[in-house]
């Protein structure tokens, strides 16, 4: 169903990942980031293409893959692209939808000034980086 | 009442019923037709041409229309210079805007362009109902009805073709206040006022560049900082057209860019006080204005699709959508026009198709009405058999040329498939994403891509039976000719193993 302006903002305003910014900036990436809608699945990050974007789950799921293999899921709240975004690489990893799925995004050469203009964000995106790494050597050892 | 028995497509039941008549239900009527695919045409309106028989508010389009392109105007690349024109089979009813321009300008006026929709109807002699306005929808077992003004159509397929054409203000207080887009008056009516304008798109700009010499002051403010379209690299962005207004900003020429949101909007006696809160800081600015105008956009005016189940999403209330433009929760269901846009794509470096303007919309409109033609109704578009000696020239020739990859660069693509039993075939225009996704027979599809300094180069994808396509980018040249030696070279490799199995 759509939501309404002002519903897409408390949404945001619940993520963790924008826990730590004001209502007015909260709103601020709201129009930043443009809403799609992608049907089940559909690929969204393609392994080994260029050019690819950050995006932030606003509702649904998807599975990610490498060489076919389903390596975990992501649900709202969770974002994925920024790694290949940030370190300039094509993604190591499909994300496929496994039922509709709702997302903000923010095309890749916008990423690092976004991350510099709301640093709160910045730290929350590392700490969930940093968790991933910790669980990927957890899994390793 | 022979004037009305005369009108076409009574209702009753039909394959395909298109609704809209503006550039995306004529183009799709047109393809639908030319397929042989029985089917009505049913508009609101009296006359064709959709939006366009009102906005741009100041009488000018945004996409151009180039008379003295290289190739002859019948030419189907000469599309790719002419962005406002249908498309069409006959050479005859081919680039029908140029000549309905009076020369002044490389973008046609409004009644220019509605002119070339009335006259690509007329010449192609479409059928449209008009004066039919379709009220709501219901389901009886897999088939649609259509209740309209005249009665009840029902279809196998519904074509929606509606436009981004409702006003939307959102929903803070005080906006009731004041008027949308759609009600600006005329210019000279705001001779010596202060001028607030919400939004900080085309639309915003497009107002304040044609009230510049008007208004006293001119605020335009939104949560986002303006961007223009030359930085993004796209038509996402400011027009060209429209930077006067950012000049006169920086030069501090009575024009103000406020990063802010809208707190709420107070009438004071006779002007307007504007609460904004600025996104950076959060405080609280009022601005004092005589007329506020919300440059806030549109939504779809899906009417009860919803109650059918037709997922929308987004501020603009777009449907969710497959990439070929069918609803992803009710099937049978199509849309074509602006509503198009809904369909991300590949969006590569994040910049976004065309899709929501006639240049790409028209491509989407034929990809989609061939896709219906053979999903719904068993009809197959032919798919010629190509050299193999042939194939490269011709991927490299389209990405120089053909409009459709230039208009909606990372989006649609040329792709041919190399299936063993059956040679190598012709396969069209696709939508890029659905090509690289499918599974099944080897094919390879070429498609014009921006990267994120703004170079403009071809990109090949090569899918091998029941294989994940592989991404390879060409070289870019510097008049935009791919057809060079490195290119050929190195395409030339890439097909080598891929079309081994194809190739008899």
């Amino acid at each position: 169903m759509a939501m309404s302006q002002q519903e897409l903002i408390d949404t945001l305003s619940g993520l963790a990942l924008f826990a730590d910014l004001s209502r007015p900036q909260v709103e601020a990436v709201a129009h930043k980031m443009a809403e799609e809608s992608y049907p089940t699945g559909q690929r969204i990050l393609r392994q080994g293409f260029t050019g690819t974007g950050f995006y932030v789950i606003v509702d649904g799921e998807v599975a990610v893959k490498i060489d076919g293999n389903e390596i975990s899921r992501l649900g709202k709240g969770d974002f994925f692209g920024e790694m290949s975004v940030l370190l300039g690489e094509p993604p190591v990893a499909d994300i496929v939808t496994t039922r509709q799925l709702r997302v903000l995004h923010l095309g890749g050469p916008e990423l690092e000034g976004f991350l510099r203009d709301y640093p709160p964000v910045m730290l929350r995106m590392l700490k969930a980086v940093a968790t991933r790494l910790r669980n990927a050597n957890r899994w390793r050892s | 009442m022979a004037e009305l028995s005369e009108r076409p497509f009574p209702p009753g039941d039909y394959p395909v019923v298109v609704v809209g008549s503006g550039p995306g239900g004529i183009q799709a009527s047109y393809y639908l037709r030319h397929l042989g695919i029985d089917h009505a045409v049913i508009s609101a309106d009296p006359v064709p041409g959709g939006m366009f028989r009102r906005f741009p508010f100041f009488q000018r389009l945004l996409s151009w229309t180039k008379p003295y392109g290289p190739v002859p105007r019948d030419d189907r690349f000469y599309y790719w210079y002419d962005w406002n024109s249908l498309l069409a089979e006959e050479p005859e009813n081919r680039a029908l805007m140029p000549d309905l321009m009076d020369g002044t300008s490389s973008f046609p006026s409004r009644p220019e362009m509605e002119l070339n929709l009335a006259t690509f109807v007329e010449r192609t002699g479409l059928k449209i109902r008009y004066d039919t306005s379709w009220e709501s929808t219901s389901r009886e077992g897999e088939r649609f009805v259509l209740h309209t003004s005249d009665g009840d159509y029902r279809c196998q397929v519904a074509i929606f073709a509606v436009g981004v054409a409702k006003p939307y203000k959102p929903d803070t207080p005080g906006f009731d206040l004041v008027a949308h887009y759609v009600d600006t008056r005329p210019a000279a009516t705001y001779a010596g006022k202060r001028l607030f304008i919400v939004g900080k798109e085309n639309s915003g700009f497009e107002l304040a560049t044609g009230l510049l010499q008007w208004a006293q002051r001119i605020v335009l403010a939104s949560p986002r900082p303006a961007k223009l379209s030359v930085n993004s690299h796209s038509l996402a962005g400011i027009r060209a057209r429209y930077v006067l207004p950012v000049e006169d900003e920086i030069l501090g020429g009575g024009v103000f860019f406020l990063n802010a949101s809208i707190a709420r909007i107070e009438r004071m006696g006779d002007s307007l006080r504007v609460y904004c809160v600025r996104s950076d800081t959060g405080m609280e600015i009022a601005v004092d204005a005589d007329e506020v105008i919300a440059a806030t956009g549109f939504t779809c005016p899906l009417q009860d699709l919803q109650s059918i189940g037709v997922d929308v999403f987004g501020r603009s209330e777009l449907p969710a959508m497959t990439n070929y433009w069918e609803s992803a929760t009710v099937p049978g269901i199509y849309f074509a026009g602006t509503i198009g846009q809904g369909v991300s794509g590949m969006k590569k470096y994040g910049l976004p198709a065309n899709s929501g303007a006639v240049h790409g919309a028209r491509y989407n409109a034929r990809t989609m009405v061939y896709h219906v033609a053979k999903q719904h109704f068993g009809v197959d578009v032919p798919q010629p058999s190509v050299l193999p000696n042939s194939l490269v020239d011709l991927l490299l020739a389209e990405a120089t040329h053909a409009p459709e990859l230039w208009n909606q660069k990372s989006y649609l693509a040329r792709a041919f498939s190399l299936d063993p039993a059956q040679g190598i075939r012709d396969s069209g225009v696709v939508p890029l994403a659905q090509f690289v996704d499918e599974e099944g027979a080897a094919g390879v599809a070429i498609a014009v891509e921006t990267d994120d300094t703004g170079d403009i180069h071809p990109a090949v994808y090569v899918r091998r039976e029941n294989k994940p396509a592989v991404e390879t980018l060409l070289s870019s040249q510097a008049m935009h000719d791919f057809r060079t030696a490195d290119n050929r070279a190195q395409l030339s490799e890439i097909l080598r193993g891929a079309t081994a199995g194809a190739v008899r």
